[in-house]
């Protein structure tokens, strides 16, 4: 295989893998501040179990999440050395951004959430907890401004120098909220959220359906059920005007998405089907003019197709359209679900039915598949591009690595990514069959309770 | 903001050297630390050398994060040319960042003899490697790599592993196990406290005979890299700093101010990385052969716009991040204790 699908194929690995996990942290950072905000309301110690509890998951996503992170931020240098030499002007100010700002802040205030809870107070640790995700939520922010600006780069010119093109800064705001910040961010951080909800909603199930620890599953299962009825409508939201946003600047990635040749007015949706490429239509189960109406606000509206793209610069066809189908297809699942188990939840008749219990416990899987089915389809639709219409993905390789070296660091990267994941599974089931522990509910020292005076008998 | 007349070039030259200062100042301890896991006897020992580092070897990498952030941004050429080049050394660079990271994590979450062997050695092996590493890209920046016109890489990676880089490799290890040696006297008490402190002086005495080996082979093999020294004889004073620093390690160590020894470990770091720092400028890469495909901080720079905005950031999240890391130091002082938040 040549140096540019092996290293495709690479980040997409190592990628892949790393995405497996920062959602998790960004979600659960989210869940800790509610259990633990909820403890110094309420005093309930069923809070202050969920949060120890909780906390040795995100200590465990968190730590996988570290490791796989700084892959990435490597192989722009090793495997895309002329990608960084293009973009690295532009695309610099982003990432050391996200370091002073948000891996400082995230893995400082950590160890006092991992470490702090007899060190300092019930106060300041809730605030150790805020800060650590903020700096998850930070750390989201400028990678997706980031990503997006390869998407729909803005604020920039192209300066040519000694035969050597490449983009440099014109406007730092402008390349902060490019076109496409906004929508793909609160997109990116509504997925998070689900991955967390879902984690939580799946092991409390779990738990009920076990008969196990049934206060502390029902306490969890009533932030997880919140949360990812929540997040999940929040995904319908942010996912409508991200593809609008993909309609307006990248029409031949919606296109390629809903696998639309020629230029179509009263364009329909596809809800289930597929590509037949050889004849450029598609197959499936359509609804009339509603592609129309949701890229456009109107029924009638043109919709562009990828005949008005040269063959050279249309994405790949099918994987595009499976990939975004397969994203909102889960998503509508989730929606679904998330709403089912909130309502029997209200209604107080959930642990009744086990048939939905089971649901939950699986319905972990499904933001984790949904978040990599949207990465993928946001990457392959922007191809052939690496920068959209700047710069091809087959011109930013590096000149001088070779094809074994690469495929070298790919076999290294799978047994490592195996091994870790393996070992991840184990130590995060061990920890659910284990279940939160009863101590917490007596929190002891600094954690104690405010003293009240207890009134005579 | 507006930074006038300014050498923004030359500034990033010096911040991106005073973030990885301030890495091998950190990170350094808790790599030097898990090279000498392995020497530790019972499990509570090593349970109380993981602590000592816990809260906050985490904190301490994202120094390396940053810098190489940084240099991406500052110096899009370099980071280009250097990552691609060393492409087989930065990819064992990050398998033992990620065995060290997770290592340290999954050890205690077993009880099991096998696993916590398994995560020990894992621990103490990705340290050494990861010291052994950055140790040889150094030795590689100073001894300088091969660069074509185009400035791109023109070596190998066994070029890379030549008889100068291999043994500043080993003089990184020396140093880092003498600083993670120091750190440990600090954090720990009761026989380990006593069992590092006598290994502290084995690890001074192995750094000496490594550093003393270094500064030979240098002045021999690489007259540019003491070239501005022989022009502006008074920063010969910087060397001796760092010497009297080395040298003050042995003296406080015997008369027990265990805290005023690590702070010497750091300033013979500051002092040496500014040696290095001052015989490299204005080159990032020497090129040799064909010193004049060396990529400096003009040519291989970013545009100054760009520089002006990152020291704005800077300025903003750096007196931040000092605070708050101070704050958590702060908190996390005195001996290390075990309890069931533990690794």
């Amino acid at each position: 295989m040549d140096v540019l699908t092996l290293s495709r194929f690479q980040f997409a690995l190592t990628v892949g893998f790393h995405y497996l996990y920062p959602p998790l942290s960004i979600g659960l950072g989210v869940m800790l501040v509610l259990m633990e905000g909820l403890w110094l309301k309420t005093n309930r110690p069923v809070y202050h179990q969920m949060a120890r509890f909780w906390t040795k998951v995100f200590a465990l996503t968190f730590a996988i999440g570290v490791a796989t992170g700084i892959v990435m931020e490597f192989e722009f240098g090793t495997n895309w050395a002329t990608y960084s030499r293009y973009v690295g002007d532009v695309f610099g100010s982003a990432l050391a951004a996200e370091g002073i700002f948000a891996f400082f802040l995230e893995s400082g205030f950590l160890a006092l959430l991992l470490f702090g809870w007899n060190r300092v107070s019930r106060g300041m640790h809730f605030f150790a907890t805020c800060m650590v995700c903020l700096g998850a939520h930070f750390s989201a922010v400028w990678i997706v401004v980031a990503n997006s600006w390869m998407q729909t780069p803005a604020g920039y010119h192209l300066v040519t120098r000694d035969g050597v093109t490449r983009a440099e800064i014109t406007n730092f705001w402008e390349l902060v909220f490019n076109p496409s910040t906004v929508d793909r961010l609160t997109h990116t951080v509504g997925g998070a959220w689900s991955s967390a909800a879902f984690l939580v909603v799946s092991v409390s199930a779990w738990y009920l359906l076990r008969r196990k620890h049934l206060e502390f599953a029902r306490a969890s299962l009533k932030v997880g059920l919140s949360m990812a009825l929540v997040a999940s409508l929040l995904q319908a939201v942010t996912g409508h005007f991200s593809a609008q946003g993909v309609a307006k600047n990248q029409p031949a990635k919606l296109a390629a998405f809903e696998g639309l040749y020629p230029t179509t007015s009263n364009a329909p949706l596809t809800v289930v089907g597929w590509v037949d490429e050889t004849h450029e239509r598609v197959v499936g189960l359509q609804i009339p003019n509603l592609l129309s109406f949701l890229a456009h606000d109107n029924f009638h509206a043109p919709v562009t197709g990828l005949n008005e793209f040269k063959p050279e610069d249309r994405p790949p066809v099918q994987a595009s359209f499976m990939l975004f189908h397969g994203m909102v297809g889960l998503g509508c699942a989730m929606m679904v679900i998330a709403a089912l188990g909130f309502l029997y939840f209200r209604h107080g008749s959930l642990h009744e039915r086990r048939w939905l219990l089971w649901i939950l416990v699986f319905s972990v899987l499904l933001p984790q598949l949904a978040n990599q089915c949207g990465w993928f389809a946001a990457e392959v639709g922007r191809q052939p591009w690496i920068v959209y219409k700047l710069l091809r993905t087959s011109e930013a390789l590096s000149a001088m690595v070779k094809a074994n070296v690469v495929l070298t660091s790919i076999i290294l990267f799978s047994l490592i990514y195996l091994l870790l994941f393996a070992v991840f599974l184990y130590l995060l089931n061990d920890k659910i069959q284990h279940g939160p522990d009863e101590a917490d509910l007596t929190p002891s020292g600094k954690l104690a309770l405010p003293r009240r005076e207890q009134p005579a008998h | 903001m507006n930074f006038g007349s300014l050498d923004l070039n030359a500034i990033w030259f010096v911040l991106i050297g005073v973030l990885f200062v301030g890495y091998a100042m950190l990170d350094g301890f808790d790599l030097g630390i898990g090279a000498l896991h392995l020497f530790t006897d019972t499990d509570d020992e090593r349970r109380v050398m993981l602590n000592a580092i816990g809260p906050v070897w985490d904190g301490n990498e994202v120094w390396l994060v940053t810098g190489g952030g940084a240099l991406f941004a500052a110096f899009p050429n370099v980071y280009a040319t250097v990552f691609s080049g060393f492409y087989l050394a930065f990819t064992l660079l990050l398998v033992a960042l990620i065995f060290r990271a997770v290592a340290i994590e999954f050890r205690s979450k077993q009880p099991m003899r096998w696993w916590r062997q398994m995560w020990d050695v894992a621990f103490c092996v990705s340290s050494l490697l990861s010291s052994l590493l950055i140790g040889v890209a150094m030795g590689n920046i100073a001894w300088g790599i091969p660069v074509d016109a185009h400035g791109e890489f023109a070596g190998t990676f066994l070029g890379l592993l030549h008889p100068y880089a291999l043994l500043l490799g080993v003089t990184t290890v020396a140093l880092f196990m003498m600083h993670g040696a120091l750190y440990g006297v600090l954090k720990t008490d009761g026989a380990l406290h006593d069992k590092l402190r006598g290994w502290v002086n084995n690890c001074i005495i192995f750094f000496i005979i490594c550093y003393a080996a270094t500064t030979m082979a240098t002045l021999l093999y690489l007259p540019h890299m003491a070239a501005r020294m022989r022009a502006n004889p008074w920063l010969f004073s910087i060397a001796l700093v760092n010497m009297l620093a080395v040298a003050n390690i042995p003296r406080e160590i015997h008369h027990g101010r265990d805290w005023r020894a690590f702070l010497s470990s750091c300033l013979a770091m500051l002092a040496l990385m500014g040696l290095f720092g001052l015989e490299m400028f204005p080159n990032l890469v020497f090129s040799n052969p064909a010193p004049e495909h060396s990529l400096t901080i003009y040519n291989a720079a970013s545009s100054p716009k760009t520089l002006g905005i990152m020291l704005t950031i800077a300025l903003i999240g750096v007196p931040i991040v000092l605070a708050y890391t101070i704050s958590i130091y702060w908190i996390f002082r005195g001996k290390v204790k075990l309890d069931k938040t533990s690794y």
